[in-house]
């Protein structure tokens, strides 16, 4: 499969100005990034607060453009300013806060926006709107305002604005920061399944690990670098680099761990409840 | 500090065709120097009831008794309650305080309440400072502006401005929403201090059943504006199923004890943490290794 | 306190008024408030009020509820009156006090715009409340597209009341947020002067800024997200069309305004 997105040694600068207006300080947010992902993978990546997840995610759709490096991202090159309306019909974003990215006061209107802006014909938006509302469960809302929602509704009803534009890839910029756990499972159950039955690509940001475990392959960013790849299993057994970071691992996994520490042979490659009953099982 | 509900009902929007009604006849107490965790899905009422601790709604029916003194009845001596006072005593934090940060320094805004409350300059300057030393900012803060912090700072500046009022009892509503687990590990550690070490009241309001699992003495759980479950943490996880139907559930850990017993390890399941689980697996398994 | 404050209020009834196209309601409503200006007879006055209380049963809104709008601007409705009663020079004296005179002509005047103006806020708001904010955003954009050429930017305006529309109850509410925020460590709202309540404003201002500009931010980059370039190369999920009902209710218009002329 292809790389949908190829992205290589990017450098990233947010710079703070004093009140003359001169640069006071330079914070390096990514510093020689490189990931990539294949088409209809379903990627999470993880890493605390201001460990430069979220500025590599606002690259993959030109909101933001690298400073050094080389961004490839559906066989577009990003760094050319001209093509950013092409990146941006391939690769749809959905942001944290679910109150402001809502456009419109009736959902269906704001399903359309999109779909508005890539010019398409009446009808075939409004065949795409049905489409995208009933992808995210959310068809008996049509025609309401999205004031009275929860915030786990209105982040749906942002994924069908973004899937109605019908994207291969989609990026999850930190959505399911500011939701309760309901929220959160809806979003993620509808993550899954644009994955599994749409072939969506998927890139989410998150700093949850319950979130993580459901991803094909996780990359974990500190400090504006990869600091590790792989699969759930691959990275959450590496407990006390997680934990140095200031990142968390299932509990389970973290069981696991407390008992290797003390001196019994368990493999920390656990994830479920299941796995971790079974191997304490056997040190009887 | 003591904090009794009773009997209190509350109906938003009451004698109108879209009146809802939040709370149903819930009883709570809460001792001094207790803390309290409240949990239960958006929508069980949780909002609204912080809101009846400082007297900032009024219950439609009902009483919140502070201190032994009734919120919205009459005084001894006939006066009205005077809810300023009481609004010092019960510091009440909002889910993502930092969006009421408004000063230009760490320290102004901090010092707001003190000023409301009438203190000297010298009482203010103390407040501060033994606020912003609970949530962990040194003096090279002071002087900052709030909003070139981070997220999980300026959280804490905001926290603080409520703490600068020197309240008994201290209510927050999600404090760790948004933050990282780091940030969240951090702040409940200073929660956690506060409580021991300033002696102060704390109601947690959460959504994790870890965190309360581990941190609060005593739970509430809301369902649909009514206390369903309450007592220790060990007592209401003990609710095991009856928990998941209605949309909660039990610390993770739990389910592997739970998991490992139905195993035949003849283990305890009522455990609140992951550490205390590893302790009674680590002994359990020594001493069949001895056997 | 604040959340009772509503704007741009809808009645819907799914009656034929509501189903117009809104630029048909739009451009009834002109002839409406035309005509009211034309008229000065009091026979004119009942008829329009006829015409009025005609549309008002199909529509299906209750009549009080347009007469609770007519509450709420009361008292400039009353300054008007009063204006006119003491400040009509002409005409047979009737009573004085001082500098202050009423005269027949006055009373005339100052009944005719009390009802003028009372006509032409129950009139307009009766289109408010039979017609979406959003349909009548999409309305006044078709309206004005013709000025697009002119330099007048349509798509703008209403992408503007739109939003404006959408952020209007959402910043209410975080006002009110904000407000029991700043209560909750021993603010007052209620008590001072007014220099002082104005600086007292200064805690929940500040936040409500920073936060609409946040959201600002936020919201533009959402838009650009989903590919908004304004409305150039835009087409529309809804398309305005007129029907039939459309064409009967500006044949009303035109017959109501021809009447209002001959009066």
């Amino acid at each position: 499969m292809n790389n949908i997105i190829d992205a290589n040694n990017l450098v990233f600068e947010y710079y703070n100005y004093d009140d003359n207006g001169e640069v006071k300080d330079t914070i390096r947010a990514l510093e020689g990034t490189s990931i990539q992902v294949k088409e209809g993978e379903f990627v999470v990546i993880l890493g605390h607060n201001g460990s430069g997840k979220s500025t590599f995610a606002k690259h993959l759709n030109g909101i933001l453009s690298p400073k050094e490096g080389t961004l490839v991202v559906c066989g577009i090159d990003a760094l050319d300013k001209d093509k950013t309306w092409d990146i941006r019909k391939e690769v749809g974003m959905v942001f944290q806060n679910p109150d402001n990215q809502i456009v419109a006061t009736i959902i269906e209107e704001d399903v359309a926006f999109g779909p508005e802006n890539l010019g398409i014909e009446p009808t075939e938006i409004r065949k795409r709107v049905d489409e995208a509302l009933e992808t995210v469960g959310m068809t008996e809302y049509m025609k309401d305002s999205p004031n009275k929602l929860s915030g786990g509704q209105k982040q749906r009803i942002a994924i069908a604005g973004v899937i109605a534009m019908k994207p291969r890839c989609i990026v999850f910029d930190e959505s399911t920061a500011m939701l309760d756990p309901i929220g959160r499972r809806q979003v993620m159950s509808t993550m899954e399944k644009l994955n599994k039955e749409y072939g969506i690509t998927i890139i989410h940001i998150t700093h949850y690990m319950q979130e993580a475990i459901l991803a094909d392959r996780i990359v974990v960013m500190d400090k504006g670098h990869v600091i590790m790849e792989g699969t759930p299993r691959e990275v959450f057994k590496e407990v006390k680099t997680l934990k140095e970071i200031g990142l968390d691992v299932p509990d389970t996994t973290y069981l696991a761990y407390l008992l290797q520490e003390a001196g019994f042979n368990i493999s920390t490659e656990l994830l479920t409840v299941e796995e971790v009953t079974k191997a304490i099982c056997q040190l009887q | 500090m003591s904090i009794t509900i009773k009997n209190l009902t509350h109906i938003y929007n009451e004698g109108m065709p879209f009146k809802k009604t939040a709370l149903k006849d819930i009883n709570i107490e809460i001792g001094s120097g207790e803390f309290v965790g409240i949990i239960g899905h958006t929508g069980s009422g949780k909002s609204t009831l912080i809101q009846m601790f400082n007297g900032l709604l009024k219950p439609t029916k009902g009483e919140v008794i502070i201190n032994g003194q009734n919120l919205h009845g009459q005084g001894t001596n006939g006066d009205k309650v005077n809810k300023k006072e009481i609004r010092q005593k019960v510091g009440l934090v909002f889910q993502y305080p930092e969006y009421q940060l408004f000063e230009m320094t760490i320290k102004d805004d901090v010092a707001f309440g003190p000023k409301n409350l009438g203190l000297s300059k010298e009482e203010v300057d103390e407040r501060v400072k033994y606020a912003l030393e609970a949530v962990g900012l040194d003096e090279s803060y002071y002087e900052k502006s709030p909003f070139e912090l981070s997220g999980g700072q300026k959280r804490r500046v905001a926290i603080a401005g409520v703490l600068a009022m020197k309240p008994e009892t201290l209510i927050l509503d999600e404090p760790t929403a948004g933050l990282d687990p780091k940030g969240r590990n951090e702040l409940f550690e200073q929660l956690q201090k506060m409580h021991r070490e300033l002696g102060l009241t704390i109601v947690l309001i959460s959504h994790s059943m870890e965190d309360v699992a581990r941190y609060a003495q005593k739970l509430f759980v809301l369902y649909k504006g009514e206390v369903a479950y309450q007592g220790t943490p060990r007592e209401v996880f003990a609710h095991g199923k009856k928990l998941e139907e209605i949309g909660l559930a039990m610390p993770q850990i739990r389910y592997v004890m739970e998991s490992l017993k139905a195993q035949g390890m003849n283990i305890d399941e009522d455990v609140l943490t992951v550490e205390e689980a590893a302790q009674h697996l680590i002994s359990y398994l020594r001493k069949k290794g001895e056997a | 306190m604040i959340r009772d404050i509503t704007i741009g209020q809808y009645y819907p009834s799914g009656s034929p008024i509501h189903k117009l196209d809104p630029r048909t309601k739009i451009l009834v409503t002109f002839a409406y408030i035309i005509g009211l200006f034309l008229i000065n007879q009091f026979i004119g006055y009942v008829f329009v009020a006829a015409c009025f209380y005609g549309v008002v049963k199909v529509s299906k809104v209750p009549l009080k509820f347009m007469l609770k709008g007519l509450k709420s601007i009361m008292f400039i409705l009353l300054f008007t009156v009063v204006l006119n009663v003491f400040f009509t020079t002409t005409g047979n004296e009737i009573w004085s006090w001082g500098f202050l005179k009423v005269t027949d002509d006055g009373l005339i005047i100052a009944a005719k715009m009390g009802i003028r103006l009372a006509l032409l806020i129950v009139g307009s708001s009766l289109l408010t409340l039979t017609t979406s904010p959003i349909e009548l955003t999409d309305g006044i954009e078709s309206l004005l597209s013709p000025f697009r050429k002119i330099g007048v930017p349509a798509h703008e305006i209403a992408m503007m009341m739109s939003i404006a529309l959408r952020f209007i109850p959402i910043l209410l509410e975080e006002t009110d947020k904000i407000m029991k925020a700043q209560m909750a460590r021993g603010a007052d709202f209620e008590s001072g002067n007014i220099i002082q309540r104005a600086k007292a404003m200064i805690p929940i201002m500040v936040p409500l800024f920073i936060s609409a500009f946040r959201r600002a931010e936020e919201l533009a980059m959402a838009m650009e997200a989903r590919c908004y370039r304004g409305g150039v190369g835009r087409t529309r999920l809804n398309s305005l069309i007129y029907k039939k009902g459309d064409y009967i209710a500006f044949g009303i218009g035109i017959l109501f305004l021809v009447i209002c002329i001959l009066l």
